[in-house]
């Protein structure tokens, strides 16, 4: 299975180029942000154009995930060469492609708007919105972008806290596998700086970042790291049988060639390094790898102290001997773009195999002595001997663990 | 509130629900469900819209009342006497 085509939006850049730039010259997304009950703090905020896709109606009527996904789906289409026209997908029937979009949560955002609507009438429920029930379905973005392009094929959404983005593009890989569908929009969105109760939470538990300059707040590896910068965004890849991508002569970005998925069954909300080692070892083991044939390890660390300690634990005891493999991390430009972190954050990456480059992590003034791992990539972009495979890593509250590898294709 | 200004107010609420449409040859007497695209979610947008600003409750055996424009005025009209235009639809 191969990507043929990346649409994104990020806080730093609205399609792969502009974003992968950013990401090679150290640009940051995160900017000084507001919302209601919280106030003044910090966020990734995107600036794509919903109207590009959408009508004015049609983005009135949805959510701000269904917004991000249409964008996506349809500037990865476009990436792809796919045209959505003549009730076809490029040369698919509509009824053959499928929308596998990973989210963190859903529905916050509505309910949190809805109950400030009503509270303004005195809680007289004539005032609680129709749009309600439509745009909190857990399915709404994945929905939202069948409708937008006529998509009539499976399209849902998957769950998986902020190792979503991964599993989008997992299940999107596997209904090819099963030849349920021909074409997949796989990948993850998130809308969660509209809900100001994600802000509030990681503030309860001491996790949320601090700073006073923005680009500086996310900061994984740093000793005076204190906590997760919230952001948005989204990444969804077009997924095709490599044998219908070279039929048509496509752009293929790389080649799915390992993944895993497991869960820690240890805490609500602390990570575990036995589980996250067995994740990576499980991807490492279903492509038949070794963990020398990584080039590049992109770590899921979202600039907690405990979380990026213990992943640098779970590195280490995988790649400690693998002198091939450079670490980085995306979230130290973007924040945490929670449900899209996984499929933005291998985005991000993908360019790799053409600029030869591994993008750093920023913002690391005084590396924590808990967090060194072999040829973390500080600050600067490095060029390493080849860049063959990329791993990529996402986790998530209640202990989900996920893992893809992506190898660059050689015909 | 001039039928006049029931008419203004109207089309200003369409205005926000569908603000793809060209609202400037609407035809008083003819349904607007037949002259541009709303679907039964705008209605309840509608009459929700007139709830917030104006606080008309409209029952649901009424909707039909506000089929057409003209329609709007007759059953509006009592309904919004003495109370002052609102107008937010971006121009």
């Amino acid at each position: 299975m191969v990507i043929t085509g990346v649409g994104l939006t990020s806080p730093n850049g609205d399609d792969l180029q502009q974003y992968r730039a950013n990401l090679l010259n150290g640009v940051s997304g995160v900017v000084n942000y507001s919302i209601r009950h919280v106030g003044e703090t910090l966020a990734g905020v995107c600036n794509f154009d919903p109207l590009r896709h959408q009508k004015r109606k049609e983005a009135r009527r949805g959510t701000r995930a269904g917004a991000v996904s249409i964008y996506c789906a349809r500037e990865a289409l476009k990436d792809a060469g796919l045209a959505a026209e003549n009730a076809r997908i490029g040369a698919h029937a509509r009824d053959r492609v499928g929308v596998y979009i990973g989210i963190t949560e859903h529905g916050n955002v509505e309910t949190e708007t809805q109950i400030h609507e009503v509270a303004q009438y005195g809680f007289d429920l004539s005032f609680w919105s129709h749009h309600h029930n439509p745009r909190t379905v857990a399915n709404n973005p994945a929905g939202e972008t069948t409708l937008n392009l006529g998509i009539t094929g499976p399209g849902y959404c998957l769950g998986g806290a902020c190792a979503a983005g991964n599993l989008g593009l997992i299940h999107g890989l596997q209904m090819l596998q099963l030849g349920i569908v021909d074409l997949a929009l796989a990948g993850g969105v998130s809308e969660s700086i509209h809900t100001f109760g994600i802000f509030a939470s990681f503030r309860a538990q001491g996790a949320l970042a601090k700073h006073d300059e923005p680009s500086r707040a996310s900061r994984p590896f740093d000793k005076a790291r204190n906590g997760i910068v919230v952001s948005e965004g989204g990444a969804l890849f077009t997924l095709e049988r490599l044998d219908d991508a070279l039929a048509r002569g496509a752009k293929i970005y790389g080649e799915v060639v390992g993944y895993y998925v497991n869960s820690d069954a240890s805490d609500f909300v602390l990570p575990s390094s036995d589980g996250q080692e067995a994740c990576m070892r499980g991807a490492l083991a279903s492509g038949g790898l070794a963990p020398e044939d990584i080039d590049i390890l992109n770590t899921h660390a979202t600039s907690t102290p405990q979380g990026d300690e213990v992943e640098c634990e779970a590195i280490r005891r995988v790649f400690g001997a693998s002198p091939a493999t450079y670490v980085n991390n995306t979230k130290s430009f973007i924040g945490h773009a929670m449900g899209a972190a996984g499929a933005l954050e291998l985005a991000g990456n993908l360019p790799s195999f053409d600029d030869g480059l591994v993008h750093p992590t920023i913002n690391v003034e005084e590396l924590d002595p808990a967090c060194e791992v072999r040829n973390l990539v500080l600050n600067e972009p490095v060029r390493p001997a080849r860049v063959e495979r990329v791993l990529n890593m996402s986790f998530g509250m209640l202990g989900i663990n996920s893992a893809v590898v992506v190898e660059r294709y050689r015909s | 509130m001039s039928n006049e200004e029931v008419v203004i107010a109207v089309k200003d609420i369409i205005a926000t629900i569908a603000p793809d449409e060209d609202l400037s040859g609407l035809a008083l007497d003819v349904r607007l469900r037949d002259q541009i695209e709303l679907d039964s979610m705008d209605f309840l947008d509608i009459v929700m819209e007139l709830r917030k600003r104006y606080g008309v409750q409209v029952p649901e055996e009424d909707y039909m009342q506000l089929a057409t424009l003209k329609g709007c005025v007759d059953y509006l009209g009592p309904k919004l006497a003495g109370k002052q235009l609102v107008q937010t639809a971006a121009r």
